[in-house]
């Protein structure tokens, strides 16, 4: 980030979620990086950026289409890394060929030759790297997105150098290490491919087992196995699904309708009152000994502070005791132990002891023995002649607009995010002296607010097609005419995921949290109504 | 690129592009600070570090004057230790420096006497700005070493919300018209908190809990974990008290955060102790 050329942020606003990272882009931009914003919103980010691309949402695989038939058609493709390293250039070349600069224009809203201007920059710039957040990743084309940006890296010769690379930033401290320890439907630690028999035989011989040979289901499917009564009992670890799901009226019902829920957690959050049995947790971040990993794959040690209150527990001895009553025996004798055996099992985090992570801050994988510094970067294989393992693809994606857009009856688009001082459900941030008040408000378009007879601190219902809530109003001259803005971070006061839609992407699983049509109307002055009323919902199902 | 210095009649090597200060500190030597940071752009304010730098007709601060190849540089003489020393005396004599450990370390290490400028010697007199939940701002303990204002602005976050307004006597640290931290730029990171030598920025439950009598660092301990917040990974330091966390910190050579942190890792931490509790 320090030593870029060019810092390309795509529906990503790390001054605000991200801002200790962000202190490294502007040590970039001091040194003389631009910073150039995709962002519907002229987000805190934004506005320090050398240029901000205000996309209408969901138009980014657009863009990045025209951005990369620019590149080719003012040839500055970087040929001899596409020839070396990529694959499936006739194809795609043959998916991009309508996205002319002036289409992305109708679809994006951003003008042609700021589109020309961007391809420019970004195929010249000696090193670049695009971040990514939830702009591109909650859509329900999300891995469509994430191609679409990954293409251009690929391009442009922007992949597995110093100072130029994709990087999503991730959302929690341990999203990355999460999905590195297996717990996503397709992997086992280390990103071992759970439908490979050869892959999976050392975890079998490990663990004495049969492992399922197939992937099991992502969040989302997860929920249309419980619709479909495949999926009877859930046993919920750290996650607050009741608040956190998109459509929450269905979660609900889906939810209440299991025959069995246990909730292992911190705190007692909104999805405890549909719990059979909660299990309290010990902070694993204060409260225990651990280990995450952060964006850059940087496996960090995590030390126990202090003592959990009551009859909380770590994770771990929980799992084990419900191990050992489910017959099987498990022995770890903590973190250190569980940790030691993934470095037997995968070659990526081998090297990385509780020692020397210790010693040096944390590592980034791939650190494959006790002498290997850990890996800034990934893919510089594609670089080597001859290459090592398979190339890169180059994917051919098409775009589709969000799945709900703004019609007569529901002519405002919602997008959702985060603020500043706040944190996803509020599970952690709500117990604070936050320095802004701990209660949620829709934030609209200053000319949308007249239009509609509404002033700052009113009271609108804001509705879509599976909800409403009422809710104060603030006007926002970051926003853009006809798109509004709520978080979710304040659901015992407001459950914003009433309204939105549960859309989600068939390869990844998450929703479209950033594209609900609703519809607004005034329901009380400023001042003149109760704080009891503020996120009060009716059913409503219009459609 | 290395050249060659001499300090107190020693030859040492140096890099190229090195202060005087990182080349003595380089090699086992110290001058006194407290407007540096290893983090922040040296501002030269304090002048605690100076050294006589040979051929140079005024005393040089080290924090910010680069090593040039054959420099002379003495760190020992009268003219030194006694600049050093006024400079304390009249920063100690100012301000209160009930929680600058740091600054009344270096006022005994050169023998100085703050009082001796007599009891009408002028004061910094500030009320306490105690105006919102998460830190206090007692500018009576300020010396304008300026760490706070690079902190929120070029060298970290951007923010400017502080600046030094006025000259002289009456230069202070302002949030422009003295408006309320709610009612400024600010975004409550702390990381003014975080460099502040003096303790006139400290967050809100550590001043509460001096007040109350009930800081005591002989009983506190630190343990090194992960912010719970967002994916950067920034490293904390848990500052415990009777099983309490009671201050969150961050190491200035940690390379993710360089001591950094944002409003949520620093201040976001009191769920961990509800009161009353809920967990």
């Amino acid at each position: 980030m320090e030593h870029t050329d060019l810092l390309f942020l795509w529906g990503s606003n790390p001054r605000e979620t991200h801002p200790i990272m962000f202190h490294h882009m502007l040590r970039g931009m001091r040194n003389g990086a631009r910073l150039v914003v995709v962002d519907p919103r002229r987000t805190p980010t934004a506005q320090l950026a050398h240029l901000h691309l205000p996309i209408r949402v969901g138009g980014d695989i657009a863009l990045a289409n025209a951005i990369a038939r620019v590149i080719f058609e003012e040839g500055l493709e970087h040929r001899e890394f596409i020839a070396h390293a990529t694959e499936g250039l006739d194809a795609y070349r043959e998916a991009i060929t309508t996205y002319t600069p002036e289409f992305a224009e109708r679809v994006t809203g951003i003008e042609a030759d700021t589109i020309r201007r961007v391809a420019r920059m970004y195929a010249a710039a000696p090193r670049a790297i695009i971040c990514w957040t939830l702009g591109i990743t909650e859509h329900h084309n999300a891995t469509d997105g994430v191609y679409a940006l990954c293409n251009l890296a690929n391009v442009t010769g922007h992949v597995g150098r110093y100072g130029s690379g994709l990087d999503p930033l991730r959302g929690q401290n341990n999203v990355q290490g999460g999905g590195d320890m297996g717990a996503i439907p397709n992997r086992l630690p280390g990103g071992a491919d759970v439908e490979d028999a050869g892959q999976r035989a050392p975890f079998e011989a490990a663990w004495g087992a049969a492992l399922p040979p197939r992937s099991g289901r992502h969040q989302s499917l997860m929920f249309e196995g419980m619709e479909r009564g495949e999926i009877r009992a859930a046993y919920i670890i750290g996650e607050n699904p009741l608040m956190s799901e998109a459509n929450l009226h269905r979660s609900r019902e889906l939810l209440d309708g299991l025959d069995f829920v246990v909730l292992q957690d911190v705190a007692l959050n909104q999805t405890a009152e549909i719990a059979d049995v909660v299990l309290p947790s010990a902070l694993s971040w204060c409260e225990c000994d651990g280990t995450v990993t952060n964006s850059e794959r940087r496996v960090q040690l995590m030390r126990k502070a202090v003592d959990p209150p009551g009859e909380a527990r770590d994770d771990i001895a929980i799992l084990q005791d419900l191990a050992g009553r489910m017959g099987h025996k498990w022995d770890y004798t903590g973190a250190e132990d569980v940790w030691n055996e993934v470095r037997r099992l995968s070659a990526r985090h081998r090297g990385m002891s509780y020692a020397r992570l210790a010693e040096t801050g944390g590592l980034q994988w791939p650190c494959p023995d006790p002498g290997h510094p850990g890996s800034k970067f990934l893919h510089e294989r594609l670089w080597r002649r001859p290459i090592e393992g398979p190339r890169a693809p180059l994917m051919p994606v098409q775009w589709e607009p969000p799945v709900e857009q703004p019609d007569d009856a529901y002519p405002f688009l919602l997008t959702t995010g985060r603020r500043l001082e706040f944190y996803n459900t509020g599970t952690q941030s709500r117990g604070y002296a936050a320095p802004r008040p701990q209660t949620e408000y829709l934030c609209i378009w200053p000319a949308d607010a007249r239009r509609l007879g509404i002033e700052a601190g009113d009271l609108a219902r804001i509705r879509s097609r599976r909800g409403s809530l009422l809710v104060p109003v603030r006007l926002d001259d970051t926003l853009a005419p006809g798109l509004c803005f709520m978080t979710l971070h304040h659901p015992d006061t407001m459950p914003t995921n009433v309204l939105t839609i549960d859309a989600w992407d068939p390869k990844s699983g998450t929703a479209e949290f950033k594209a609900t049509a609703v519809a607004i109307e005034r329901v009380a002055a400023r001042g003149s109504w109760r704080e009891e009323l503020v996120g009060q919902e009716e059913m409503s199902r219009a459609d | 690129m290395s050249i060659g210095i001499e300090v107190d009649g020693r030859a040492l090597e140096a890099d190229e592009g090195m202060t005087i200060l990182q080349a003595l500190r380089r090699a086992g030597m110290d001058a006194p600070t407290l407007c540096y940071h290893p983090n922040l752009t040296p501002v030269n304010v304090c002048r605690a570090c100076v050294v006589e730098v040979e051929g140079s007709r005024a005393l040089v601060p080290s924090c910010s004057r680069r090593v040039e190849p054959g420099m002379r540089i003495r760190t020992d003489t009268g003219r030194v230790r006694r600049a050093r020393k006024v400079v304390l005396e009249l920063l100690a004599s100012s301000v209160d420096t009930s929680t600058a450990p740091e600054l009344a370390a270096h006022v005994a290490a050169y023998q100085g006497d703050p009082a001796r400028f007599g009891s009408d010697a002028v004061r910094v007199d500030e009320p306490l700005r105690d105006d919102n939940d998460l830190y206090v701002r007692d500018y009576a303990k300020c010396i304008l070493c300026y760490k706070c204002v690079e902190a929120c602005g070029e060298d970290a976050q951007y923010t400017f919300a502080l600046a030094v307004a006025g000259r002289g006597f009456a230069a202070r640290i302002e949030t422009g018209a003295d408006a309320p931290l709610l009612e400024s730029r600010c975004v409550f990171c702390g990381n003014c908190v975080a460099v502040c030598p003096t303790g006139a920025l400290m967050p809100l439950i550590e001043h509460r809990m001096r007040q109350a009598g009930e800081w005591d660092p002989s009983r506190q301990h630190v343990a090194e974990t992960i912010c719970p917040y967002c994916g950067v990974g920034c490293a904390l330091e848990l500052h415990v008290q009777d099983n309490r966390i009671v201050k969150v910190t961050s190491p200035a050579d940690h390379d993710v955060t360089r001591g950094h942190l944002c409003v949520k890792g620093r201040f976001g931490f009191t769920y961990v102790h509800p009161d009353p509790p809920s967990r």
